[in-house]
């Protein structure tokens, strides 16, 4: 069964901080179509077009009829654990320093073998159910879980190596001006956050909204400006070394274009709040999460994009808020790769039009802030990279995987 | 008559002559104008190293800074405002230069703003202060001490639900400070030489209307006026050299025998 | 489709020279050094010129980026028959086979059959992390425990499936042991008792610290030719009466409890024209008991599931009821690493000629010689045995 967390003792500030290392990373070509099924939290392996087989470990011929055509399909996650072992000794220094590790051997419905990971709750002998997880190498491996949920599951200590749960974590929420940043604040909250640091600009205007934040217990509000170097700075040598997760809810909307518009200043405002903004909680938390990444239970974790769905396809109408937010997009790939070696995750969560002034004209379906917030908090919780929230991120994902210059063309009208 | 500049110089220099820094250092926390989210917005001030004594620069330090013309301690000139647009020589680099050195009277309204955020300058109050102090001369700043400048940030702004709460002048007094005392401009410890709530009153703004629209001058966010003497004062209000420029953030600087 | 053809016998083949370079623990020199060294035995030993040698097989799993082809030129040989075989532990099943056909066929007169590994402070991390396509996708980011996690499964199955405990692959350790004692060279020099393999710390359960090979430097080697031209060459001499070869067998199998011998074990004994009781000893491949129990099972010397009774029914010393791994194998001298492929046939060949390293088996007549390896994800896929006899 698994053990509760306990809540993580202070750190004693005189001990080193231990190194994060990478489980073994390297992955085939083809193999990467399991991590683009963890990503997004879902069960995919190869399925044969030509005679069905559900292939392990993935591969370029089928090995029934020898077809080269195996796309990554969906399959039932069910199986029955058939042998475990218990790692005690191993030549991999990630994996020396966390033994004992259990894997076993997972005979899955659907027809293939899996060596997995086992969660603590996983079996022999008994049935299990399959995810694709993405391990702290940033590549996909399988975890068996049990087959139904049991009491404090997240705690294991292997699942939540793949994950980020905010439960025991501290979280910096940059922007709590908004309804976006204080519903993610209640969301942190609930989900067991020890603090919450929620980053307010110019306290010399009102911020609506202030009181109610201050009464949800694990709130901190902070000074925090991400178009001023020196505020984000000076915010992450203050608390950087005591903040595991990032959540950038900085948000610039504005509609129009950019032909038709007069002027750089609202432009400029965007690029500055979200692409600058997010450079400089890159440059100024980004090493400290990096660094802290094997840093105890409640090690660093996560650096969070609120990301338009519109950063994958331009929205016209709001065509400069879309470029800024792609410009957002493209540095968060890169980021993705700068802090990989400490374990860091960065989600990107992408979202449609949402239930905010800004979006006020745009007719529904609408995301609402409380349901953002908690697909963020879901996200972690599971450790996923890639997430849509909402009925249109989900409609823009899946004509993009289907033709990409069709919902150009959509959007335009 | 002739008048020795060198011995001003040495003047200052010995502390004959007081040299009184009207300025707020130009920082990010200093408030900036907030204009509804739709218009467009005056640039806060931003500073970015370029290096420090580092890999980006092994021997000096240095900075790029970004702010709009009207960010911190600020002159504005004539062409800011829709009823100064067509006069001549009305941008700052257009306006004659002597018109940047010019003796100042200062009225001091501090206990009345500390008892109301809205107080408003009128005619009789001013008045009641050159029956005190003099009549005011042609050609002088009007500088009015609020002590707003000694506000924590917060109630500086102070900002509410219907916008900001700050003191300034009533639209006639301006009217009367052109027409009847020929000033030279007016000047304030608040963001705005109009009262915050200045765009409830008709024209909205008079201060920028009819201070503009006559070719005289603005100075905001102006500090240490309660060091000054009612009169007797001279500023020095030189603004950046800008193409076309509206205005421009600047060092102002109070002279006293 | 017609009907397969009948499997030509290896008459006039002989097996000769079989030679050890004596293992070491570590070695900061190549496994080109090693594969010299035991060549150049090979040569003297047979007095042979170098030119003399016209085929030649290599197995190594530390010769990159190096294959055969480089040692050619390395060596200074210019061979008409050359071999790369990259099978592991059935490396000299494999390259035995190969040369067989070879010189009956007259495209070689004398190949030398040759295998060798160094030892650096992180070969064995290194070859482990480098080891197969489906070993980086499916295995090493699953605990890196190497072979020993995916064995270690292997062994919980079977232990799960037949009854097997720990104290029956005692048997088959504590006997190595014994049989390594007059080795050398051994890795491994003192007894084992039960308690000591029991308490032995735990590497990936079941499997402990006395079921794991240590890995080591070293190099084996040995001659194939005609018989008149070991005659010639005053060369004792050993036949080869029959071999099999199958890789990737049973598919079907969730996990692996048997190997591709039990595919063709009939034929092996049908060609040599002998029974499993008239072997005087047995060389199994032994990365782990596990397997060497399988081996006795899919050889044909008992039932399938019946290896732990087998085991607790025989002893396995040198002059036991079962002779096995009479020098030892490599869980007691050591896997150097390819070279392992080639240990139990080379000691069968000494054992048989009358000159063994150690302890001899009386009157040692015929053997059988077997070989695995090769885990590619989740079992291991190589198999292959020989059955030689005295000439």
């Amino acid at each position: 069964m698994s053990q509760p967390l306990n809540r993580p003792k202070r750190k004693n500030p005189l001990q080193r901080t231990k190194h994060p290392l990478s489980p073994p990373g390297v992955r085939s070509r083809t193999a990467h179509g399991l991590t683009a099924a963890a990503a997004e939290g879902r069960f995919a392996l190869q399925v044969c077009e030509d005679c069905k087989t559900v292939i392990y470990p993935p591969r370029d011929c089928c090995p029934t009829c020898l077809s080269v055509r195996l796309p990554f399909r969906d399959v039932e996650r069910g199986g029955v654990l058939v042998a475990e072992t218990t790692v005690q000794v191993s030549a991999d220094p990630y994996f020396r320093e966390r033994t004992p590790w259990r894997v076993g051997t997972v005979k899955l419905d659907a027809g293939p073998l899996i060596v997995a990971h086992l969660h603590a709750d996983a079996q022999e002998g008994h049935r299990v159910r399959l995810d694709l997880k993405l391990d702290k190498s940033g590549s996909a491996v399988v975890m068996a879980l049990p087959e139904k949920d049991t009491p404090n599951m997240a705690d294991d200590p292997h699942l939540r190596e793949m994950t980020c749960d905010p439960k025991f974590r501290r979280v910096l929420i940059t922007d709590g001006r908004t309804p976006v940043g204080q519903a993610m604040a209640e969301a942190f909250a609930e989900a067991g956050a020890a603090i919450v640091f929620v980053g307010i600009a110019d306290p010399w205007k009102p911020v609506p909204g202030l009181e109610a934040l201050r009464k949800i217990g694990p709130v901190e509000i902070v000074p925090l400006d991400l178009t001023d170097s020196e505020s984000v700075s000076e915010q992450a040598e203050q608390n950087g070394a005591r903040i595991d997760i990032v959540v950038n809810t900085a948000e610039h909307v504005r509609s129009g274009g950019i032909v038709d518009r007069h002027g750089l200043t609202t432009v400029r405002e965007q690029i500055d709040i979200r692409y600058l903004g997010l450079v400089r909680l890159a440059q100024a938390f980004g090493p400290v999460l990096r660094a802290r990444g094997a840093d105890g239970i409640n090690a660093a974790a996560a650096f969070v994009n609120l990301l338009s769905a519109h950063a994958l396809m331009n929205w016209p109408a709001y065509g400069s808020y879309s470029a800024a937010e792609a410009a957002c997009l493209s540095a968060a790939q890169c980021m993705r790769t700068e802090l990989r070696p400490g374990g860091i995750k960065v989600m990107n969560v992408f979202f449609g039009p949402l239930e905010t002034e800004w979006f006020q004209t745009v007719p529904p379906p609408k995301v609402a802030p409380a349901t953002l917030a908690r697909a963020v908090v879901r996200g972690l919780q599971q450790g996923l990279e890639d997430v849509f929230v909402g009925d249109i991120a989900e409609d823009i994902r899946a004509r993009l995987a289907v033709n990409p210059k069709a919902l150009e063309r959509e959007l335009a009208s | 008559m002739t008048v020795d500049v060198l011995s001003f110089a040495r003047a200052v220099a010995l502390g004959q002559i007081r040299v009184v820094d009207l300025t707020q250092t130009l920082s990010q926390d200093f408030p900036t104008i907030v204009l509804p989210p739709e218009l467009g917005q005056c640039a806060p001030f931003r500073i970015e190293e370029i290096s420090r004594y580092d890999e980006r620069g092994p021997a000096w330090y240095w900075n790029n800074i970004s702010l709009g013309e009207h960010t911190g301690t600020h002159f504005d000139a004539p062409i800011h405002w829709i009823s100064g647009k067509d006069l001549p020589n009305n941008a700052v680099d257009t306006i004659d230069v002597t018109k940047f050195i010019a003796p100042a009277v200062v009225i001091d309204c501090s206990k009345e703003c500390a008892a109301d955020p809205d107080f408003a300058l009128t005619v009789a109050f001013v008045e009641a202060w050159e029956a005190r102090h003099g009549k005011i001369e042609p050609g002088h700043w009007v500088l009015l001490r609020s002590d707003w400048s000694k506000q924590d940030f917060t109630q500086y702004a102070n900002l509410r639900e219907d916008g900001a709460h700050t003191p300034g002048p009533a639209p006639e007094v301006v009217k009367w400070f052109v027409e009847a005392r020929d000033v030279h401009g007016f000047g304030t410890e608040t963001i705005g030489t109009d009262l915050g709530q200045g765009h409830h009153f008709n024209p909205p703004f008079p201060a920028h209307f009819y201070m503009h629209g006559k070719g005289r001058f603005g100075l905001q966010c102006l500090t240490n006026l309660d060091q000054l003497p009612p009169k007797g004062a001279v500023i020095i209000a030189a603004p950046l050299k800008i193409k076309q420029g509206s205005g421009s953030p600047l060092r102002v600087l109070a002279l006293v025998s | 489709m017609a009907p397969a053809a009948q499997r030509k016998s290896y008459d006039d083949v002989v097996v000769c020279l079989p030679v050890t370079i004596p293992y070491r623990r570590y070695s900061t020199n190549s496994a080109q050094w090693w594969l010299g060294r035991v060549l150049r035995e090979l040569t003297q030993r047979a007095k042979l010129r170098l030119s003399d040698i016209d085929g030649l097989a290599v197995s190594s799993f530390t010769l990159a980026p190096d294959t055969a082809i480089g040692l050619t030129q390395h060596f200074g040989v210019s061979p008409r028959w050359l071999d790369h075989i990259p099978f592991g532990g059935v490396s000299g099943i494999v390259a035995l086979r190969r040369a067989a056909r070879a010189v009956q066929a007259g495209d070689a007169e004398i190949v030398a059959c040759i295998a060798g590994d160094t030892n650096h402070v992180d070969s064995f991390r290194k070859t482990l992390s480098n080891f197969s396509r489906f070993a980086h996708d499916a295995v090493y980011p699953y605990g890196a425990g190497g072979a020993n996690a995916s064995f270690a499964l292997i062994t919980k199955n079977y232990m799960n499936q037949y009854g097997a405990k720990r104290e029956d692959f005692a048997r088959i350790c504590i006997a190595q042991r014994d049989n390594a004692l007059a080795i050398p060279f051994a890795m491994m020099k003192k007894k084992l008792t039960l308690d000591e393999y029991m308490a032995a710390r735990p590497i990936a359960d079941p499997v402990h610290l006395f079921d794991c090979v240590m890995p080591c430097a070293g190099a084996e080697g040995f001659l194939v030719c005609r018989e008149d031209v070991a005659k010639s060459l005053n060369l004792p001499y050993v036949r080869l009466l029959s071999t099999i070869e199958r890789h990737n067998a049973f598919t079907a199998d969730p996990i692996q409890t048997r190997g591709g011998w039990a595919v063709d074990i009939s034929e092996l004994w049908s060609m040599a024209g002998l029974k499993p009781d008239a072997v005087d000893f047995v060389q199994t491949y032994d990365d782990y008991p596990v397997i060497v129990m399988m081996q006795f099972e899919d050889l044909g010397f008992c039932a399938k599931g019946e290896g732990p009774d087998f085991v607790r029914s025989h002893t396995f010393i040198n002059d036991g009821s079962f002779p096995h791994n009479t020098s030892g194998g490599q869980l007691s001298v050591g896997q150097a690493g390819a070279a392992g492929g080639l240990l139990g046939l080379v000691e069968a060949v000494r054992q048989l000629i009358g000159a063994p390293l150690g302890t001899a088996v009386r009157d040692a007549r015929s053997c059988v010689v077997s070989g695995f390896g090769m885990i590619n994800y989740d079992r291991g896929l190589s198999s292959g045995a020989a059955i030689l006899a005295r000439a």
